[in-house]
């Protein structure tokens, strides 16, 4: 079988048993991959949420600020164990890294902590984000180190990848997501896994103050866009 | 975290000042400002658990204000700070937010290392 037809038989496969999911900020998961994951776990998938940092070098403080920088991580990790729970992750790791510091760490540990995870898990679907194509650098250090990784297993080992990319130019280098996933069946989890980032959601870029209606809530979080990593 | 009351800042600073701390010190427009906006540079700095010592400081301005430290070797300043943490009693904790609330700059100072 030819590589991009056995990706292609991969992505066909709706059902995931294991899912792997690599996000180095809390928030990122809800963002990028909230409702799918849902749909995934409603249908039986297990899903581990590797995060790499606690964000405690974000910005939002909550409005008004009710985080200090020293107390944002650990506010940040309750948050993100709601979110998890909303979403309903059975498992949650949180890996330690410092925020902003992804793409100086020791290479080495980082690939070491995502190898040790697939070898555990065996997932066949992972989703991170797309190196290159995804805004902070945090973002696409994790990327760039899970796809180096998995590009270390032999191909006939390698779980199939999604990537979230939203970079600007992103779509003139990678072409159109070959996988748009319908969430509107799992806007209430995906919200609230959104509104457990009470620091974070109503900064004016990510939901806002403003109450949305449900056309509002279908039009912007209804869909979630990924692109297949082609390891040839 | 709450509005800076000058007076109140400046009894913090008198009382941290002639000993050995750590300084948090940072600096940022965020890592998505160009992305929001292309016009504007991202720029940001932080340095963590810096040791310093000062003989003197100040906080000065009539908001957001400005925070100057005479160290033994040279100086540590912040501009832009709008609000302190006023739960914490031995640090000193100080950062400013821009108009949607977002940290602009941080200033903390505390005898254990953050």
């Amino acid at each position: 079988m030819k590589a991009e037809d056995y990706t292609a038989m991969k992505n066909q496969q709706t059902e995931h048993q294991r899912i792997l999911v690599v996000f180095p900020h809390p928030d990122d998961e809800a963002f990028a991959a909230s409702g799918t994951l849902a749909k995934y776990i409603d249908s039986g998938a297990q899903v581990t949420y590797a995060c790499l940092t606690l964000g405690e070098m974000g910005r939002n403080m909550g409005i008004p600020p009710f985080a200090s920088r020293v107390t944002l991580p650990a506010i940040r990790k309750e948050e993100l164990a709601a979110s998890c729970l909303a979403i309903g992750i059975q498992d949650l790791r949180m890996l330690g890294f410092h925020d902003k510091m992804i793409e100086f760490e020791d290479q080495q540990r980082l690939d070491n902590e995502i190898m040790a995870l697939l070898q555990e898990l065996s997932p066949s679907l992972v989703i991170t984000f797309y190196p290159g194509y995804s805004v902070h650098p945090d973002h696409d250090a994790t990327g760039a180190a899970v796809i180096r990784t998995i590009g270390r297993l032999p191909a006939a080992e390698r779980p199939l990848v999604h990537c979230v990319a939203f970079a600007s130019n992103h779509e003139r280098a990678i072409g159109k997501a070959d996988m748009i996933v319908d969430v509107t069946a799992f806007l209430e989890e995906k919200m609230a896994s959104i509104r457990a980032h009470r620091t974070q959601f109503q900064a004016a870029e990510l939901v806002g103050n403003q109450e949305l209606t449900d056309e509002e809530i279908r039009t912007r979080f209804g869909t979630e866009p990924f692109w297949t990593y082609r390891f040839d | 975290m709450q509005p800076i009351t000058p007076e109140d800042i400046q009894i913090r600073i008198d009382q941290l000042a002639g000993q050995n701390l750590y300084v948090h010190l940072e600096l940022t427009t965020g890592a998505y400002a160009s992305h929001l906006d292309s016009t504007r540079h991202p720029a940001s700095a932080f340095i963590s658990n810096a040791a310093v010592r000062y003989t003197q400081g100040s906080i000065s301005g009539t908001g957001p204000y400005r925070v100057g430290l005479k160290t033994t070797q040279g100086w540590v300043y912040a501009e832009g700070l709008t609000h302190v943490d006023e739960t914490e009693k031995e640090r000193l904790i100080l950062a400013g937010h821009d108009s949607q609330g977002k940290l602009i700059v941080a200033l903390q100072l505390s005898r254990e290392t953050f």
